[in-house]
């Protein structure tokens, strides 16, 4: 199976790979997944308190090539958006724009939980309501 | 000149050797003839070429020519053993006994006999790949009529104790089977001195070409049969109908005899190639070479990089080098390979694996290029794995609740 270009560039250039300080509490952390399927995402954002932006965004990621386009796309998409902006972020929209082949959408599903995870960490922290998310695992 | 790509997956297939499609190329266009054909010199020339490879095939293994069954590769041979044998010997039993480890050909074979009634026991190997004997020996029942154990695993390249296999078999009055495909003309391989009573292998491992193969069976102490899965001319003594494949009889048989030519000389030079890259990959924080280092094919070597995931590695230096990985990361298939998961290997290790396979077109400075490239991915992936990020925290990977899907 040959990778698209975009995947093979955000694997050979990812983007935002990093740690934030988990315990700040403008730092929201997602990590989904599990080592015995063959991946692990580790989401974070770093929230404005004054404007509700989110200002950083940073990733690490075990996993196939796909996996790891798909959370370095994630951090790009995330940086600037609002919380509530991010939480509209749809795997359909990371598949495209990555030109995703069916075996690897849950690459994708995986990314998507990982920043929910990431916003209700943040809004727990913040004694915010949890978000309530329909489920899309597909694993 | 370092020449990219590499070709590091010679335990899928092998180059065809140039020797041996020189051989090859007259029987396509001059000697075209059907080996079958008796009447016309067309027939003779490649009744004659057949012979020869078959003498050529025989030799390598140390049987004799009228014990080859030609087929088209490994996987028929296999069939034809397994469901070959289940028929044959019916009035004697119905129970096979198998591994975990073997080849899908095999696994799936015995699978479908079971439909068909048969029973058959599937033993777990220790944890270096290698059969306990014990085990082996303690499920043969009355009604047994075989033991199918691979002489070398495809993944791990593990060497079974094929000898003392054999003369279980023997003690108990079972036949014994062996899927040599990845053993035969990489090691010595003589069915005398081993027991064997039928061996499947294929051209395409050792140099030859894709689309032939060999079931060895048996004629002497004791003579062996099976029943023919494929009907119709009555080739190959009336085991395995169908045109014989020419120009690819005579390029396995080339194959074979440069492989007994070479073997002993080639060996060295491969191993010490193989042992350079696994060392310098091992000395790699994290990584683990699979299955038993001292009973191995000489150039084969299965390491698991800890922490980062097999695809993803591959997709570091795939451009460049070509090798092979137990982790399937797909939504239709997401689990690991069954191989290294016999041996005991949790699933992130086995995600975590690449299989080397070099072969006597491997340079060293390939070797060279190879341990750097993948040296500096794994690093890399590292760099950017939540999973080596904990581990260097100190954090219990087993201990941690993971959101499993």
């Amino acid at each position: 199976m040959a990778y698209s270009d975009k995947v093979i560039d955000h694997y050979s250039n990812p983007k935002n790979v990093g740690t934030l300080d988990k315990s700040s509490k403008n730092v929201g952390t997602g990590l989904v997944g599990a080592p015995e399927c063959g991946d692990v995402m580790r989401l974070q954002i770093e929230v404005d308190d004054a404007t509700g932006i989110i200002k950083d965004a940073k990733f690490k990621t075990f996993g196939c090539g796909s996996a790891i386009a798909s959370s370095s796309l994630a951090t790009e998409w995330l940086k600037g958006k609002s919380v509530e902006d991010a939480s509209k972020i749809d795997n359909m929209d990371i598949v495209e724009e990555l030109n995703l082949p069916p075996v690897k959408i849950h690459c994708s599903v995986l990314a998507e939980d990982a920043i929910k995870a990431a916003i209700n960490d943040y809004r727990a922290k913040n004694g915010l309501e949890e978000m309530a998310f329909e489920e899309k695992g597909v694993h | 000149m370092l020449k990219l790509p590499i070709y590091l997956d010679n335990n899928a297939t092998t180059p065809v050797d140039a020797r041996v499609l020189d051989a090859m190329l007259p029987y396509f266009t001059k000697h075209f003839g059907n080996a079958a054909s008796r009447n016309h010199p067309f027939g003779w020339e490649a009744e004659e070429a057949v012979d020869y490879g078959r003498e050529q095939v025989a030799k390598l293994i140390g049987c004799d020519p009228k014990e080859i069954i030609f087929t088209s590769g490994a996987t028929e041979a296999d069939n034809l053993a397994l469901k070959g044998v289940f028929e044959m010997y019916a009035s004697k039993g119905n129970h096979i006994i198998t591994a975990t480890t073997e080849h899908k050909a095999v696994l799936d074979a015995c699978k479908h006999i079971e439909k068909l009634g048969g029973e058959v026991t599937y033993l777990d190997v220790q944890e270096d790949g290698l059969l306990d004997l014990t085990q082996l020996e303690a499920a043969i029942k009355p009604t047994t009529i075989l033991i199918a154990i691979m002489y070398a695993n495809n993944e791990i390249g593990v060497v079974q104790p094929v000898k003392e296999i054999s003369a279980i078999a023997k003690k108990h009055g079972v036949l014994f089977f062996t899927d040599g495909t990845q053993a035969v003309g990489k090691i010595p391989v003589d069915v005398l001195k081993d027991g064997i009573d039928l061996m499947a292998f294929s051209a395409h491992k050792m140099y030859g070409p894709k689309g032939v193969g060999a079931l060895y069976v048996r004629r002497k102490n004791p003579r062996v049969k099976v029943t023919a899965q494929i009907d119709g001319g009555g080739h190959e003594r009336g085991m395995r109908s169908g045109t014989l494949n020419v120009p690819g009889i005579v390029g396995f048989g080339k194959a074979c005899e440069i492989c007994r030519v070479e073997m002993e000389e080639e060996t060295k030079r491969i191993a010490a190639l193989r042992d350079k890259l696994e060392n310098a990959l091992a000395e790699l924080e994290e990584s683990y070479v699979n299955g038993n280092k001292e009973f191995r094919l000489p150039h084969v070597s299965n390491i698991s990089f800890k922490y980062v995931e097999g695809e993803g590695l591959m997709m570091g230096f795939n451009k460049n080098i070509a090798v092979s990985s137990g982790s399937a990361c797909t939504s239709a298939s997401l689990e690991p390979s069954y191989v290294l998961k016999a041996l005991g290997l949790g699933d992130d290790l086995a995600h975590s694996s690449l299989r080397f396979g070099l072969s006597r077109f491997t340079t060293e400075e390939e070797i060279d290029y190879t341990i750097n490239a993948v040296r500096e991915t794994v690093l890399k992936l590292r760099d950017m794995s939540p999973l080596w990020e904990m581990h260097k925290e100190g954090i219990d990977l087993n201990s941690v609740e993971w959101a499993h899907h």
